[in-house]
């Protein structure tokens, strides 16, 4: 594989030895082999890197990476990987998790690490199926859906990652879907550099279970047009040959044709990625495909303090301040004691 | 001290301080524990409070209590006080219990207003009459008015000037038992530092209380109580938990790895939390989570990342806690998790004390699912068990869970600062860079069948593990039966190994060759070692042991204990240590002395349910 120019690693050099034991044709094996590049393009040595993980599928993952790594229990990933990353801020450190590991038994310890913003990478693979235990409907499963565990379809609303993402106060959402292989990279090479939790969604498609979940948007024929990959700067543009565009409106937003109904390309938006407002951007993570594309891209990246570096920050504080050279003398210094002779 | 007063000499004393929630009865016996430990006495205390934070004043369910115990031999806070101060009619009523038959009473006789008597459901207006007190034996002190004429000039309002209504029965307790006051003065200098109105107010009701006994009560006897012969040193004063967060550190000390709690608030085991917490300044991380699965999460976490690595909880967070425990035997790495055991089941009695969580930490995973156990037998000992359980996750990569109790982790004693050489060094196992060339894998393991600690970072050394097995030679997923099977084994054995590098047992009374052992674990040492004194005074022959070492036990143990006919374990709980003897010691009949009252045993009970089996009338 090539070595990029920059860093001196090869995406090998992040790979391991075994084989992806996921179905053949299942959208993780592009997921897998897109984290391998930007691992390279990052040029963070695979010995200061750690690949923490939950239970599903796609937890699997750190069993094919080079680094450190561990897949551990199911929904826990984020409260593990905040313990790797608090005790030790120079390791980067990366949470794989599907959409039931990470927002169902997982969804307490997923608001929490976003709020705290402690400087993980969440990939979060979200196919709205259970695939490891065989086809259930998931939280993020749309209301009505079919499966062996709703036969009659289901009676829930599901969660949309971003908008949790969102009320979490979260300071970094992305989008991608695993078969666009480069905006899945950017976006993974743009976690890894944001400093504070990082979401990144990929939609992945179980060809198993839940085949073809998202066509609407997926397909390559459908993908301009339901689709819309936003980069911090440029102009919302999107469609065949970029003929259409996102304009404000009231308090919404809305799909025009440029060059129709009065719109000229300066009535599009520029998105701003780094501001500190969310509502565009929540608005943006909102859309959905369907009277609105899909937004993909860099969403929000929003520089704020930094659980794991202010716990640092804080230690390092309070221990010039009191130089205590060690238990004894801290005890000796802050207690009442007495002698015995 | 008058020359004409009458001073009796005494081995030990008990005092029971109990008001309102809000009467600062905690403080006002905090300070004399401290300091009589000051003057060399021995001490054991035992903060005994209501759940609610503030129950309604005055009311029989607001009640608190703190009992001490000082003087020579202490290991106990004692059965049965021998003098009670009551702050209020429903203090009198609730703690009267605790007071020995021919104990003294010292209460604010202004307290027994018709309000508050009716609170404390009263049937009459003379509540030493209708408890059947014997008014030689209760000292009654005008407190309202005393205040009001010590502080007349203080500016303090009628409210503050209640607020030092604890330090004025503290000032009568110093003067019963020939406590200096300026040392009460000196720990209230240090408490009120940055208040110094607050000071002068206090310090001036102490002398007040004492005064008071000095002159009205001249012809009472006063106690000097004998002080023990301590090893020589510095001393403090010190809580089961704080001891357990400073075991802790010590352990990070000595094995040069950076200590980190992963923690949720729950009682009685968050003072654990607080000290780390504030431990910042010795470069302890201590993180509250958002729940008790994150809080053991995030310690594996640090675990992995290489960080001397706990969790503190209590029953309930430890029933969360098992599967993220269960990752930790699977992945093999070091995690400390300090149980601080509280009545149960489900919320149960939250702030009083039991030993019922044994088979949990023993069994409560799924899976074979072998760890350590160990227990602290006193406050003290909590550092000495902290210290040794971080020391045996870590060397021998296992978590380790650690049980204390309510009653040891509130309770307090006098303890002797240690230097760092009276603790051994901690040596993790890092895989060598020679080892990691020539092919190191993570399952690899030391001649202790322990797995090498390759911590991130480490060059080379990059691997995974998780809660799959794993190939026993490869290391990596396997799903194998014969290789489960072995991987089965080799946990179970280098836990078992264990035993190789903890102290053997060697029962105390045990010269005589006593046919009858006692036998405890943890937190009741105090009662079940003072029981085994009294009995052997007495002259019935009973030896005694207490664990440390549950799991495994001690090299020799079952072997000492087959020696004896008669094996008595008494615990609170139904039997659970019991049970897990009568598995290592089939056909031996082991009797059983059993409480479940939230409370810890009385000398008494142990002392009579051991006559009872030696068949002594």
């Amino acid at each position: 594989m090539e070595e990029n120019k920059t860093t001196g690693f090869t995406p090998a050099d992040y790979k391991n030895s075994q084989n992806a034991r996921w179905c053949p044709g299942c959208g993780d094996h592009a997921i897998l082999n897109v984290l391998h590049k930007a691992m390279a393009e990052l040029g963070i040595a695979p010995k200061d890197t750690a690949v923490i993980s939950g239970i599903g599928c796609s937890s699997r993952l750190p069993y094919y990476m080079n680094t450190y790594g561990m897949h551990t229990i199911h929904g826990r990933a984020a409260a593990i990987a905040t313990g790797v990353k608090t005790a030790n801020p120079d390791l980067t450190v990366w949470q794989i998790s599907g959409d039931g590991d990470g927002l169902a038994i997982g969804g307490n310890h997923f608001i929490h690490a976003v709020r705290r913003n402690v400087d993980i990478n969440i990939l979060l693979f979200n196919n709205k199926i259970y695939g490891l235990t065989k086809g259930q409907y998931s939280p993020t499963s749309d209301r009505g859906f079919v499966s062996k565990s709703s036969p009659y379809g289901t009676v829930e609303d599901p969660f949309i990652p971003a908008e949790l993402c969102f009320g979490a106060r979260g300071n970094f959402f992305a989008r991608s879907i695993d078969i666009l292989l480069d905006n899945s990279r950017e976006c993974m090479v743009a976690a890894a550099r944001h400093k504070g939790t990082a979401v990144v969604e990929i939609m992945q498609n179980c060809v198993i279970f839940n085949h073809g979940i998202h066509e609407y948007f997926a397909n390559k024929e459908n993908r301009e047009n339901h689709t819309i990959i936003l980069r911090h700067g440029e102009k919302m543009l999107f469609g065949k040959d970029n003929s259409k565009g996102l304009v404000q409106k009231g308090f919404g937003l809305k799909a025009v044709t440029i060059g129709e109904d009065g719109y000229t390309i300066d009535d599009i938006l520029v998105h701003d990625a780094h501001c500190a407002e969310n509502f565009l951007q929540q608005q943006l993570a909102m859309m959905d495909g369907h009277e609105l594309p899909l937004a993909l891209g860099v969403i929000r990246d929003y520089d704020a303090p930094v659980y794991d570096l202010e716990v640092d920050r804080q230690t390092e504080e309070i221990k010039a301040k009191k130089g205590y050279s060690n238990l004894r003398d801290m005890i000796l210094k802050t207690c009442d004691h007495w002698e015995i002779k | 001290m008058s020359k004409e007063t009458n001073v009796k000499t005494i081995d030990r004393v008990v005092i029971r301080f109990a008001g309102d929630s809000g009467d600062g009865m905690q403080l006002a016996g905090n300070i004399f524990s401290n300091i009589s430990a000051g003057e060399g006495n021995e001490i054991s205390t035992f903060p005994d409070y209501p759940a609610e934070i503030r129950a309604p004043q005055g009311s029989l369910s607001g009640v608190s209590g703190y009992q001490v115990s000082v003087g020579k031999d202490v290991h106990t806070p004692g059965d049965a006080a021998d003098v009670l101060v009551a702050m209020n009619p429903a203090a009198l009523k609730t703690n009267l219990k605790y007071l020995r038959p021919d104990g003294i009473i010292i209460c604010d006789e202004e307290s027994f207003t018709p309000a508050n008597l009716k609170k404390a459901e009263y049937a009459s207006a003379d509540p030493v009459a209708e408890l059947g007190i014997d008014p030689k034996r209760i000292m009654l002190v005008p407190m309202t008015t005393l205040l009001k004429h010590t502080l007349s000039d203080s500016g303090l309002d009628q409210k503050g000037m209640m607020k030092c209504k604890n330090m004025l029965a503290l000032g009568v307790v110093c003067w019963l038992f020939d406590r200096p006051v300026e040392s009460v003065l000196k720990k209230l200098e240090a408490k009120f530092a940055k208040k110094p109105a607050i000071y002068e107010a206090n310090a001036k009701v102490v002398q007040a209380g004492w005064d008071y006994g000095h002159n009205t009560h001249a012809s009472m006897p006063v106690y000097r109580i004998e002080t023990s012969t301590s090893q020589p040193g510095t001393y403090i004063d010190v809580t089961g938990n704080t001891a357990t967060a400073w075991g802790l550190i010590m352990a990070s000390e000595k094995s040069g790895r950076p200590l980190f709690l992963g923690s949720y608030p729950i009682t009685p085991a968050t003072d654990i939390l607080h000290e780390l917490a504030k431990r910042k300044d010795l470069g302890v991380k201590a993180i509250q989570m958002e729940d008790e699965i994150a809080g053991v999460c995030s310690a594996i976490g640090a675990s992995y990342a290489g960080r001397l690595a706990v969790t503190s909880t209590s029953g309930p967070g430890l029933s969360l806690k098992s599967e993220g425990i269960g990752l930790a035997v699977m992945a093999e790495l070091p995690l400390v998790v300090v149980d601080v055991q509280r009545g149960g089941p489900s919320t149960g009695l939250p702030t009083k004390t039991e030993q019922t969580d044994l088979m949990q930490a023993l069994y409560g995973r799924n899976g074979e699912s072998p760890l350590c156990v160990v227990a602290a037998t006193s406050p003290t000992d909590c550092f000495d068990m902290a210290f040794n359980a971080a020391k045996i996750a870590v060397e021998h990569m296992t978590p380790v869970i650690l049980l204390t109790d309510a009653f040891i982790a509130n309770g307090s004693s006098a303890w002797r600062v240690p230097e760092e050489s009276d603790y051994p060094e901690i040596k993790p196992h890092f895989p060598t860079k020679e080892q990691i060339e020539n092919g190191w894998k993570p399952y690899d393991r030391t001649t202790d069948f322990a797995r090498f600690w390759a911590v991130p970072g480490t060059e080379g050394a990059m691997h995974r593990v998780g809660g799959l097995e794993k190939d026993f030679n490869t290391s990596v997923i396997s799903t194998d039966g014969p290789n489960h099977q072995k991987m089965v084994d080799i946990r179970r054995k280098k836990v078992a190994e264990i035993a190789n590098d903890i102290p053997l047992i060697k029962p105390l009374f045990d010269e005589d060759e006593p046919d009858t052992i006692l036998v405890g674990w943890g937190g009741t040492y105090g009662h079940l070692r003072t029981a085994a004194t009294l009995l052997n005074e007495e002259g019935h022959k009973v030896a005694f042991q207490q664990f440390r070492y549950i799991n495994p036990l001690p090299a020799n143990a079952i072997e000492t204990l087959n020696r004896y006919k008669r094996i008595i374990v008494a615990e609170l709980n139904t039997g659970m240590f019991a049970d897990y003897l009568q598995m290592h010691l089939p056909g031996k009949e082991i009797l059983r002395i059993n409480k479940v009252e939230g409370q810890p045993f009385l000398v008494k009970e142990i002392v009579d349910g051991v006559k009872k089996f030696m068949d002594v009338k």
